[in-house]
């Protein structure tokens, strides 16, 4: 279960940078991006799990004395709930760029962006 | 094409490192030092029952200050590069109205969906569930409003008024817990009442309850202001 969510979570980093590496609209490298940030979250929850345990919430049935040895690593929960909020926070500032760009140029081809090529 | 060529054997490297990290990964069986210290101490110095709560609001609460100061900025700054420029004169087209499916759905589902996201943020310490979860529901009961009526305009005040004393509030509480507790955003200057009780964890769902106010003003303002750079 592991090695497939980790699995997964490689290959959606993959598909999005090939995404973003290839594709010319900006719009659509932007959502390759976020694609590619969701693989990176999956990874990181991925590495948290341990097999046959449960989420780390104490309750009746997880009691707080043997929590150690019933619940999985919430350490990197933690990580990517941060992770999660910060990527939302990138993906809108890309977004607003993007429009402002457009608004320039009135195109969102990367392409025709040529002031920084040499 | 070459292009494209450079940019599969770069993703061949990538994809045979990612390859040697799945090979070499051995689950662990066993909490690692830090996890078992979370486990084993969150119940009895914190009072939350979901550990992952207790992490980021009290024992990593510095850093989910500086992780909403993030995506504060962010909010500004995409209302400032939005706001830089635009037109004031809108010439505004008539637009279709929304579909009756959705002008009603809206009237239903909105009010539901903002109460969803306080439940989550108010029980952040007991269920699976937050500030930041609450937050991001609340922005998505926004953005159907804003599906419903592209036109709708936000207000901005309150929008920001609500965010600044959801700040404000929070960075006090971190300064109450450095006088009254142990230190910076400790959360026990309240008494943590009984493991699993609604009021329980100290400061914890106070805490979460602004961060998910907070929150859910910052998304809230990304969408509107996104929204209004739609050209009418």
């Amino acid at each position: 279960m592991t090695y497939v969510a980790m699995a997964t979570g490689f290959l959606l980093i993959l598909i999005g940078f090939y995404g973003a590496l290839t594709n010319r609209n900006l719009l659509r490298m932007i959502v390759a991006f976020t694609v590619a940030d969701s693989g990176v979250n999956l990874v990181i929850v991925a590495i948290g799990y341990m097999h046959g345990r449960t989420a780390p919430i104490l309750d009746s049935t997880v009691k707080a004395s043997a929590a150690a040895t019933r619940i999985i690593d919430p350490v990197p929960q933690a990580l990517v709930l941060t992770a999660i909020v910060i990527g939302v926070g990138v993906t809108a500032l890309m977004l607003a760029y993007a429009y402002k760009l457009y608004e320039k140029k009135q195109t969102l081809d990367i392409a025709k962006f040529t002031e920084l090529k040499w | 094409m070459i292009k494209r060529f450079v940019a599969l054997v770069l993703l061949a490297a990538i994809g045979a490192m990612f390859l040697t990290l799945l090979a070499g990964y051995e689950p662990d069986t066993e909490l690692n030092l830090t996890a078992r210290y979370y486990a084993d101490h969150t119940a009895e110095d914190i009072g939350a029952a979901n550990i992952v709560t207790a992490i980021v609001v009290t024992y990593r609460g510095l850093d989910t200050l500086g992780e909403v100061t993030v995506l504060f900025l962010a909010s500004t700054i995409v209302g400032l590069v939005l706001a830089l420029g635009r037109k004031q004169e809108k010439n505004q087209r008539a637009l279709l109205p929304a579909g009756e499916l959705l002008t009603t759905g809206t009237r239903f589902l909105a009010p539901l969906i903002m109460l969803l996201g306080v439940y989550v943020f108010v029980n952040g310490h007991l269920t699976p569930g937050g500030g930041f979860q609450g937050g991001a529901i609340i922005a998505s009961g926004a953005l159907l409003l804003l599906l419903a009526d592209p036109l709708k305009h936000f207000s901005h005040g309150l929008i920001s008024t609500v965010e600044s004393f959801a700040g404000i509030f929070y960075v006090v509480i971190g300064l109450l817990g450095l006088f009254l507790a142990g230190g910076f955003l400790d959360n026990r200057f309240l008494p943590t009442g009984a493991l699993g009780a609604l009021f329980s964890a100290g400061a914890i769902p106070l805490i979460y309850s602004l961060i998910g106010l907070k929150v859910g003003a910052e998304l809230s303002s990304m969408l509107a202001n996104l929204a209004e750079t739609e050209e009418l």
